[in-house]
């Protein structure tokens, strides 16, 4: 008898480990680990930003300091710039003779610092308005979704500049400015999803319980808000960068000689006919760091969105469609026109 | 008539806007010292005498307030002031720099909007075709992509190699529609075709996102178990309901379309109202900044009136009152 017990027993447990919840990140996750767009982009994210920290060491590498001009070896008998693999020049020189590869280094220091932070504190502004916004409602409601919308809706480029010239062009300042203008997007797609959550059973609990408005925002309404802002932060990061790189280009943001892929576009804009290098690569650094940017930020919101679970099912019984068709299988077999393209679930953003 | 009484509310709070962005622009600027403009404008080896001179020709040592009430009362009568520099009037300043900007608005939003409408619906119908395909990562670096990349690339690749090659016609800087208009679209296909990219790529992906859901709903399936051609289905039952979400889109872009006309200007050497602009603040030559201020409050009032119209054209649930 007491061996039929055990038997039993061997059988339920496995049972038990495989209908295990996973969380939310978790699912996440193992799904984006299976989108290899996503993780070619992350790599790139990753290698982008060890790149930027071991500037320093290239720099020492090459021997060329990111502002140190090299007028004999680094520019031609015209005064122009150097090619690329001239010299030791890896990537070619700039304007004034500087090592082009330190500099769009030195760059991508300026152009990630600035990306990541400014779209960390414009989250937190944006979750803390949007949260206040969506859960009191009323007249606050109205007063801060009236600002977002203004802020939204203003000639941003207009005003950066105005700003940038009143208070004289800085890092910290270009770093306020945009702030100033990425957290009402956030703001926004917050306060949405907080009227939504609001009206949940479980905050009716909390309430009832005698939680306080400041506990229920930020202990039972901001966990469900997480997904949704880390999304949007990861595609406003790429926005921040490239808001610095204008603002620089326009002269009022990150000022020579300190190196920022902005100002370096600004300068080569004068010598396209010569050194097209000097373009061309600033211009891909930034064009890659953006690029990689949205595709994760595309990735992490396709594998957030549950849709996208019965998108894969269903292109996996596609392809097994199509093979079992190749293999001279009946016509007709598998999903006919009655099955539900994936399309007309979930769109693939 | 309900529309009368919509328009004339909604010019009044028009201009209700367009003051106060006027009244912040001025306090603004004149938080400013005024001295480093008179300074400029007196030059290096004034005296303080000369200095304190200038100051008071321009107005400047009278009182914040007289000097505000000043300004409003040159607004009202349609008069700007005159640049701090060449003593001419804003409002010849204005003309003259106005008709680059405009081409570039309007050539570029018609690109931007066609561009990226039509790919989007192609895009929904043929969803994961390989046109699909190759346009989704257009977007995506489209949406990478600052407007001044792609203007120096465009420069780079297509107006460099033409040039050496004799091709003259694409060019940079400004013709007018009245010298010639194969000229007028030479000198503006870049412009605009920078301009509209990175718009048109959000307003694909927008569109055919759009459309993708609404393909979905049950009452197209109603209209095509009725029998109506694919077409119709399409244009008449699905794009229209699509489309609302990308209108409301565009009163929220149509600021930020500015900030492309700044960048555009200078990059193509177009000398439009964005180009000067960026100027005249560098010169704190304020009667101008605030007469480019006010021009960009008009349109972004004007353009979302507009908006807001075509909004209530669409959807029909949308009534204007």
């Amino acid at each position: 008898m007491s061996t039929t017990f055990h038997e039993i027993d061997l059988e339920v447990e496995p049972a038990i480990s495989r209908i295990e919840g996973r969380s939310q990140w978790q699912l996440t996750w193992r799904r984006l680990r299976t989108d290899r767009v996503s993780m070619i982009a992350l790599g790139v994210i990753v290698v982008m930003i060890l790149l930027a920290i071991l500037a320093p060491a290239v720099a020492a590498l090459t021997g060329h300091p990111p502002n140190m001009a090299y007028p004999i070896t680094g520019e031609n008998a015209a005064g122009n710039p150097v090619g690329p693999f001239t010299n030791g020049f890896i990537l070619g020189t700039d304007s004034t003779g500087r090592d082009l590869l330190v500099r769009i280094l030195y760059g991508a220091r300026i152009s990630l610092f600035v990306g990541v932070v400014t779209t960390f504190i414009a989250s937190v502004l944006g979750v803390a308005i949007g949260l206040m916004a969506g859960y009191f409602g009323g007249i606050i409601d109205t007063v801060l979704a009236r600002f977002t919308d203004a802020v939204l809706a203003f000639p941003y480029v207009v005003l950066a500049i105005a700003l940038a010239v009143v208070f004289g062009p800085s890092l910290t300042i270009i770093m306020i400015i945009i702030t100033f203008f990425s957290w009402a997007g956030i703001a926004r797609i917050v306060r949405g999803q907080t009227l939504s959550i609001k009206e949940k059973e479980y905050i009716e609990a909390a309430r009832s319980l005698g939680a306080g408005p400041f506990r229920i925002m930020f202990f039972d309404i901001l966990p469900n808000l997480l997904a949704p802002v880390l999304v949007v932060a990861t595609l406003y990061i790429p926005q921040a960068v490239v808001f610095e790189a204008t603002l620089s280009f326009l002269g009022l943001g990150v000022q020579p000689p300190t190196a920022s892929w902005g100002n370096m576009l600004a300068d080569a804009s004068n010598f396209y006919t010569v050194a097209w290098w000097y373009v061309v690569f600033p211009a891909a650094a930034l064009l890659i760091t953006t690029l990689a940017f949205n595709l994760l930020g595309d990735g992490i919101r396709d594998a957030m969105d549950p849709r996208t679970e019965r998108l894969l099912a269903a292109r996996r019984l596609r392809r097994k469609n199509r093979k079992r068709k190749g293999a001279g299988g009946i016509a007709g077999t598998g999903p006919g026109p009655d099955f539900p393209d994936p399309v007309r679930i979930g769109q693939i953003p | 008539m309900a529309i009368v009484g919509y328009l004339v509310r909604r010019i009044l709070t028009g201009i209700v806007v367009v003051w106060l962005v006027a009244t912040a622009a001025f306090f603004l600027f004149f938080a400013r010292p005024v001295i480093t403009v008179a300074r400029e404008l007196a030059g290096r080896a004034a005296t303080p005498q000369v200095i304190t001179e200038v100051i008071s020709n321009l107005g400047l040592n009278q009182p914040i307030m007289t000097q505000y009430w000043h300004f409003l009362d040159g607004l009202l009568h349609g008069d700007l002031g005159y640049s701090y520099y060449t003593q001419e009037s804003v409002n010849t300043i204005l003309k003259q720099d106005l008709p680059p900007t405009i081409s570039l608005v309007i050539g570029g939003t018609i690109l931007w909007l066609v561009a990226g409408l039509s790919v989007g619906i192609i895009s929904a119908t043929k969803a994961r075709s390989l046109f699909d395909r190759v346009s989704s990562v257009a977007v995506l670096v489209g949406l990478s992509m600052p407007v001044f990349v792609i203007g120096e690339l465009l420069i780079l690749v297509v107006f460099l190699p033409l040039n050496e090659h004799g091709i003259t016609w694409i060019d940079t800087g400004y013709s007018g529609p009245t010298s010639g208009l194969s000229s007028f679209f030479g000198h503006m296909l870049l412009p605009w075709i920078t301009l509209a990219a990175v718009q048109a790529a959000v307003y694909t992906r927008l569109s055919r996102g759009q459309l993708l859901d609404t393909l979905g709903e049950d009452y197209i399936r109603t209209a095509r178990a009725k029998g109506l051609s694919e077409r119709r289905v399409l244009f008449r039952h699905a794009v229209r309901a699509a489309l609302t979400p990308v209108v409301s889109q565009l009163g929220v872009d149509v600021g930020q379309l500015l900030g492309g006309v700044v960048v555009v200007e200078i990059v193509f050497g177009l000398g439009g109202v964005g180009q000067a602009s960026v100027e005249a603040v560098e010169q704190d030559n304020l009667p101008v900044i605030i007469g480019f201020v006010i021009i960009a409050a008009v349109f972004v009032v004007l353009a979302n009136l507009v908006v807001d119209m075509l909004y209530a054209a669409l959807d029909p649930r949308v009534r204007i009152t």
